[in-house]
């Protein structure tokens, strides 16, 4: 009952400091957004910022369905991509048509077109929760996939549909060709829908919808069908999630069948769950983390997508709340100071060990696999390893061996009569 | 109770098979505005199932449940709800993770007018905090509003599983053994907060306790192997020689019925 005693805080009190401090985070939030292409000017780490501004969007929007309503879908990038070629093909018609119709309004039409997609495959898919929705979500994506080459004038086939953003008309004099303007036109979509996404979580929805995460069949005897609240959770994501798609479709110029594929719909999943999805920062982070992997580690190591799935199953393992469930959480012992006690920051080096050891394992297996035809040498930190010779193998595995065997004495001493 | 008083909850001739199992065989039964109504029964008589039936989490098989006149037979949960009738469930079933704050909201919401609105945000809404604080009060949770339900004691979740049940301002409540596993003191305490919030509704509860049942109810029927045998005022009842041998004779401890 320790717990019990430390959260019975007056409501009034919490209400007040709560508010202040969204208040702050909101101002400081948007100042970091205006502030971050000051800080990073080159081409590179402003395209990593409008990624990871979409990104954002599409991960708070999936959120609505899992953090939220506790909705499992597998299928949610249908909606992103939906919202992304419709949008092209808006660019296309109203560059043709000569409508007065400038690009940051764009995003709008995408979000419709994302709910009005929603809506159609929701009323389908809301039907049922738990597993069968996550089913059904999955068959959703696989089948929009399918679809996508026989709807070839829509989806332009392999090589997709392009459009010109700088066609459309301009707006306060602003062309929309420099990629510091479509940074800064991401941003301000990026804050709308995040502010929208927070004030619906504020609402009666967003209410009795984290109540039937909790407890789907109570819901139904307060008085809510859980399929109208399911269906509304996923339009209202899928609005997002369209809104995101045409932030892309802006950014690239370009969308392919890819954009609403399978792999796209994991990598929400992921960057949801790698940042926590009980917080609302939480899937802002995995978001922003995804993105820098993606764009950065790519550049060093083919097998980024090997840490990203290595960071997530240990995530899912040792930190369920993600990362924003270790910075926020007021669990006792859950939280990052009380992770990082003295006694425990000795467990550190074991672990950086065995991630040294890991990394260094997997880069060798990566160079001696697909990277064979460049021969067996791969610097790593700038020291130049033969993956050919045993002498590195048996360090790495010196490192893993070692720290998981220093880990598991310490984890035991910490934990007495504990084998964990 | 006279003839004249307006009917609440009629069932007729009730029936629920599961398979080749009738569980409920023919039940006919009419509960009038304002009675405070016990179902008593040994174990496996259809007591639970019942329940189920009227709030629309089973359809029956046959029959008819009337509320205030409409029928309500084969209507989802949430249409039963809406339409006046809340219940609560012998395992506490409530919203772990919120606080007992947010879990009376929940439950008020719809009756507020807020219904799955996305326009208006809820917090700090003179009516919504008014009318969460007076229930709070009322079930005698104030102290403890903040706290996540997860955290609360078997006293304090069975509080707050007859709250939700009542916050919805439902004219008819279906309670389902709401002192199981009390002790003498909660027991008693419980007793007290069911007189409190049944006043001016009506009232059915299933309950195993005798001391409740004789000491609340306006009326008792026996449900024994998914027939009504009996149903009369707690005098009646305990005087039918029927009920004595089918049901309260299976309890060789007199001193189970209060006199």
């Amino acid at each position: 009952m320790t717990t019990a005693v430390h959260s019975r805080i007056p409501g009034a009190i919490i209400g007040v400091t709560a508010g202040l401090r969204e208040g702050a985070a909101w101002g400081l939030g948007a100042l970091l957004l205006v502030a971050l292409p000051m800080l990073f000017r080159s081409d590179s780490s402003l395209a990593i910022l409008s990624i990871s501004g979409i990104a954002v969007v599409f991960a708070l929007s999936y959120n609505i369905l899992l953090g939220q309503t506790g909705m499992l879908s597998f299928g949610h990038a249908v909606f992103y991509g939906l919202g992304g070629f419709g949008t092209i093909h808006a660019m296309n018609l109203i560059a043709d048509a000569r409508l007065p119709i400038p690009l940051p309004v764009m995003p709008l039409i995408g979000g419709c077109i994302g709910l009005l997609s929603g809506a159609l495959l929701g009323a389908l898919a809301s039907k049922r929760g738990g597993i069968v929705f996550a089913m059904v979500t999955f068959g959703l994506g696989e089948m929009v996939s399918a679809a996508a080459p026989i709807l070839n004038r829509f989806f332009g086939g392999e090589q997709g549909v392009t459009t010109d953003r700088t066609a459309l008309p301009h707006m306060l004099g602003l062309g929309f060709g420099p990629q510091l303007q479509i940074y800064y036109l991401i941003a301000a979509w990026c804050l709308l829908s995040a502010g929208a996404i927070r004030f619906i979580a504020g609402t009666a929805f967003g209410q009795i919808a984290r109540a039937a995460r909790e407890n789907p069949e109570r819901i139904e005897f307060i008085g809510y069908g859980m399929r109208r609240v399911r269906f509304t959770a996923f339009c209202l994501a899928s609005f997002f999630a369209g809104i995101a798609g045409a932030l892309t479709a802006i950014n690239f110029e370009i969308m392919t069948v890819a954009n609403l594929g399978a792999q796209q719909s994991t990598m929400v999943v992921l960057a949801t769950y790698i940042g926590g999805l009980d917080f609302f920062v939480g899937p802002i982070i995995g978001a922003v983390l995804v993105s820098v992997m993606q764009v950065s580690l790519s550049d060093v190591t083919g097998g980024w997508q090997l840490y990203l799935g290595l960071l997530f199953v240990l995530g899912v393992m040792y930190a369920p709340g993600g990362i924003a469930g270790l910075l926020l959480t007021s669990q006792p012992g859950e939280r990052l100071r009380d992770r990082m006690a003295p006694r425990r920051l000795v467990l550190l080096a074991p672990l950086l060990a065995i991630a040294a050891g890991g990394v260094l394992a997997i880069e060798m297996a990566y160079q001696l696999g697909l990277r064979s035809q460049d021969g067996t040498v791969r610097r790593l930190a700038g020291i130049p390893i033969d993956c050919a010779s045993p002498f590195p193998w048996l360090v790495a595995a010196t490192l893993v061996v070692g720290g998981g065997a220093i880990l598991r004495r310490a984890a035991s001493r910490a934990h007495p009569g504990s084998t964990r | 109770m006279s003839e004249m008083s307006q009917t609440a909850l009629l069932l007729e001739d009730l029936r629920k098979s599961f398979g080749v199992i009738d569980i409920i065989r023919g039940v006919t039964l009419r509960i009038s505005t304002g009675e405070r109504h016990a179902i008593i029964g040994p174990n496996g008589a259809g007591k639970s199932t019942l329940f189920n039936l009227i709030s629309g989490r089973l359809a029956p098989t046959g029959g008819r449940i009337s509320l205030d006149g409409q029928r309500i037979d084969g209507l989802p949960p949430y249409q039963v709800s809406r339409r006046g009738l809340s219940r609560s469930f012998q395992i506490t079933n409530v919203f772990p993770r919120l606080t007992v704050f947010e879990n009376i909201r929940c439950a008020v919401l719809r009756e507020l007018g807020y219904g799955l609105s996305i326009w208006r945000r809820i917090a700090g809404r003179a009516d919504v905090v008014a009318r969460c604080s007076a229930l709070l009060d009322e079930i005698g949770l104030s102290s403890v509003a903040q706290a996540p339900a997860d955290t609360l004691s078997y006293a304090e979740l069975r509080a707050l599983e007859l709250g939700i049940t009542i916050a919805g301002g439902a004219r008819v409540i279906l309670l389902d053994e709401p002192t199981a596993g009390m002790s003498r003191p909660e027991t008693s305490r419980t007793l007290e907060l069911i007189r409190g919030v049944s006043a001016g509704r009506t009232l059915v509860i299933v309950e195993h306790d005798m001391a409740v049942v004789f000491g609340l109810a306006d009326r008792i029927s026996v449900l024994v192997y998914g027939r009504i045998i009996a149903t009369g005022t707690p005098a009646e009842i305990r005087a039918n020689a029927e009920v004595q041998a089918a049901y309260l004779g299976a309890t060789p401890d007199a001193g189970a019925l209060p006199a």
